[in-house]
């Protein structure tokens, strides 16, 4: 465990009175539904093929079995009915946990997302609120091609009204969704599908490596959670500040590894309201700053990133901004790596801001 | 050069602007013929009421068949009252924004008797869904109106804080869902609602409207195929008032024969009614409601009715429908005739309604006085500037902090 953060306290109380496992992030998502689920019968969960079965990727597997069908339920095709559903569930005082299979599919439930679970509360002057968590899987790596590998999470940063979420590793994976399922507002949680199974730093032929040996793959059985806002530095380095989310971070870690540059790491976890705080620290500290996103360039979220650190950071900066994104395609199948923004175009990024 | 003939087959009304008004295509079965099933029929054998329609009041204002709810004079009066209070405010509302005095208005003109009886059949814990032309709701559920005024003027006691278009109602208290905007929305939301209401065995029920315009949207279909799968405590209400602003509702008919048979696709039990007829609207929905308190499921009620009026004040139906279509509307008028039907009763006369029309009239001034004593949208009071930065989420986090200042309030 890093020994400087939130995360750092939390896990000292661990050690002492939690059961530690090893979990991979499908392992640590299953376990916060069933800790609050356990704890709060007001938490369902639902999606397709996310009852009997378990969903696609496992997230609500036993959830049915354990806790009953109307708590663990499949639910029909139709993204749209599916938000809309957990928006009136929600206006009842449940807390609903809606997943959407792949993050490519959430674009029908839009308009409910959009335009009714982020307003409720504004538009109803807080007489009616729709605290509800949805699940995404979300990003490439997978062969997934551009069905089964977006990062959309711009378009719901745009959102006043929602809180969006990107954890990198199981424990925070864990921490931040019994946050989100706590939050009084509604929350888009987009879980990074290349790091359910194993760490994942970006090299397409590499042996998968696993969550078992990895500190942030020790987590904790027991309910806790982390809270949603904070980011934290994963890396500390003295040349370069990389802000990353989700997959990228460990991206960015192992790139700065493989150059040996002193490049300081912060894993966002959170989008919206993201960590200010830590941002400015770390940029003023360094001077330098790339930003990382595995979605297309224009109008990501790196751009919100760069705009807000040009905007506080200006006179510390000693280098233009770098981005280090997808490109403005769709994903692409046979040539995914191409796309993937690999330790190769960090190591770029890095050398062209501590070169300028 | 222009095709006279189309291509493809696009649906038109047939009748136009300087047309003679007809209704003559639209067959009017006689009230009382529909047979009225038990409340746990199976949803394939409403097939008949699906594509009939169920109405009890007849051509001589009598009460007959199988649907009539028997009502207590006393509860016709109140339905009565509350149908003419809709109409005493929405009309006083549109003379108010023609003065400039609200930015916008909607009138439900002809379609009381769909708002009011549907209320007045439903427990007043049973959540409602609406659309924007159910007020009715409000006033059978007993709303202040001087509230409902500053909503409208968005003053400083507007209780949405003045985020909201007039008309856009939302009354936790009154369990009156937030009114959209975005049409078909509010559908799966009634549904999942209804869910959560049989997930806590408190006895509630929830009822959402849509116009029959809006039957074409994904969420429509979403809905129920949610109220048919998890067989959800919920009122389908689809109000047929055959305009969707310019456009008749042929367009999102399709060739489906009616709107409640769409219902018949996904095994719910399924009624067209006349949305006219107070007594009909108030026995299909205790029917639908019962049945969903039951268990059995969800009701989709066809509402058969007639927009007489314009669809808001932005709109000026003479560019697309003849005028004078109101008037021979076949199904009439729902204040006229449970006016008549209590008259026939020997339960009202003319100059008790006419004192009524007057009463109301007088409240609704004076309602309108005291609501601008708490401001207007021209004028001010408003709400707080600093309020457009509150409910956004549970706490302001440091973005809309920061914007606040930025905004200097």
């Amino acid at each position: 465990m890093p020994n400087r953060t939130g995360a750092c306290v939390a896990s000292v109380r661990i050690w002492e009175f939690k059961i530690m496992a090893k979990m991979n992030m499908i392992q640590a998502l299953n376990s916060a539904l069933d800790n609050m689920m356990e704890r709060d019968p007001d938490v369902i969960s639902f999606g397709e093929d996310a009852g009997y079965f378990g969903g696609v990727f496992r997230v609500t597997a036993n959830l049915q079995s354990k806790y009953g069908l109307d708590r663990s339920f499949d639910a029909p095709i139709n993204e749209a009915a599916i938000m809309g559903m957990a928006i009136g569930m929600a206006a009842k005082g449940l807390k609903p946990v809606a997943e959407i299979q792949f993050s490519d599919y959430i674009f029908p439930g839009l308009d409910q997302i959009v335009s009714e679970m982020s307003r409720l509360r504004y538009r109803s002057a807080g007489q009616f609120t729709a605290p509800v968590v949805v699940r995404a899987p979300c990003g490439g790596g997978i062969r997934g091609g551009q069905t089964h590998s977006m990062s959309p999470e711009a378009f719901f940063t745009q959102v006043p009204g929602v809180q969006v979420v990107m954890p990198s590793n199981p424990y925070d994976a864990k921490g931040l969704l019994i946050a989100a399922i706590e939050s009084p507002d509604p929350v888009i949680f987009f879980e990074p599908k290349r790091l359910y199974n194993g760490p994942f730093e970006g090299h397409s032929g590499g042996a998968l490596s696993s969550w078992g040996k990895h500190p942030k793959g020790e987590v904790p059985e027991e309910h806790y959670s982390l809270p949603i806002g904070k980011a934290e530095v994963v890396r500390e380095g003295s040349a370069v500040t990389i802000i990353a989310y989700g997959t990228l971070v460990l991206v960015a870690q192992a790139a700065a590894e493989k150059a040996g540059i002193d490049a300081e790491v912060i894993d966002l976890k959170t989008l919206v309201p993201y960590d200010l705080e830590t941002i400015a620290r770390s940029v003023n500290k360094t001077g330098r700053c790339i930003v990382a996103q595995e979605a297309p360039r224009t109008s990501g979220f790196a751009a919100e990133l760069a705009a807000q650190v040009q905007e506080e950071c200006f006179y510390a900066l000693e280098a233009p901004i770098q981005r280090v994104t997808g490109w403005d395609t769709p994903y692409p199948h046979a040539h995914e790596w191409a796309y993937f923004p690999g330790p190769d175009r960090f190591i770029n990024a890095m050398n062209a801001v501590l070169e300028a | 050069m222009a095709h006279t003939e189309p291509r493809f087959h696009v649906p038109a009304p047939h009748v136009r602007p300087g047309d003679t008004p007809d209704f003559s295509h639209i067959a009017i079965p006689p009230a009382g013929e529909a047979k009225r099933p038990a409340t746990d029929v199976a949803g394939m054998e409403t097939r008949d009421l699906a594509l009939g329609l169920v109405r009890v009041l007849d051509h001589n204002h009598q009460a007959v068949g199988e649907w009539d709810p028997k009502l207590d004079p006393d509860v016709l009066r109140e339905g009565l009252r509350h149908m003419v209070l809709t109409r005493v405010y929405d009309d006083r509302m549109l003379k108010l924004q023609r003065q400039g005095k609200m930015s916008f208005y909607m009138k439900s003109t002809g379609e009381e008797a769909v708002a009011v009886a549907g209320a007045m059949a439903m427990q007043k814990s049973d959540m409602v869904f609406p659309s924007y032309r159910q007020q009715g709701i409000l006033f059978a559920r007993g709303r202040d109106i001087v509230d409902m005024m500053c909503h409208c003027i968005s003053n400083s006691r507007d209780n949405l804080k003045g985020r909201q278009l007039p008309v856009h109602y939302t009354w936790a208290e009154g369990n009156f869902f937030s009114i959209s905007g975005n049409l078909a929305t509010q559908l799966p939301q009634a549904v999942g609602y209804a869910m959560a209401c049989e997930y806590r065995g408190d006895g509630e029920i929830a009822a959402t409207w849509i116009g029959d315009g809006s039957t074409a949207e994904g969420d429509f279909h979403g809905a129920l195929v949610l109220a048919s799968t998890y067989r959800a405590p919920v009122i389908v209400n689809v109000v047929n008032n055959q305009w969707a602003i310019s456009t008749f509702q042929g367009i999102a008919a399709g060739d489906a024969p009616t709107f409640a048979y769409k219902g018949m696709g996904y095994g719910l039990a399924s009624l067209r009614i006349d949305g006219n007829d107070f007594l009909a609207v108030y026995a299909a929905t205790k029917w639908a409601a019962e049945r969903a308190r039951a268990g059995h499921g969800a009701t989709v009620i066809e509402h058969f009715t007639y927009r007489a009026d314009a669809h808001s004040t932005s709109d000026d139906p003479s560019g697309y429908r003849p005028k004078g279509e109101n008037e021979i509307w076949p199904l009439g008028d729902p204040v006229e005739r449970l006016k008549q039907h209590l008259i026939g009763l020997g339960e009202w006369d003319e100059e008790r309604h006419a004192a009524l029309e007057k009463e109301l009239n007088e409240m609704v001034i004076a309602s309108y006085k005291e609501a601008e004593s708490h401001g207007t949208l021209h004028d001010g009071p408003l709400s707080p500037v600093e309020s457009i930065f509150e409910d956004v989420y549970a706490e302001p986090d440091w973005r809309l902090r920061r914007q606040r200042q930025d905004l200097g309030v």
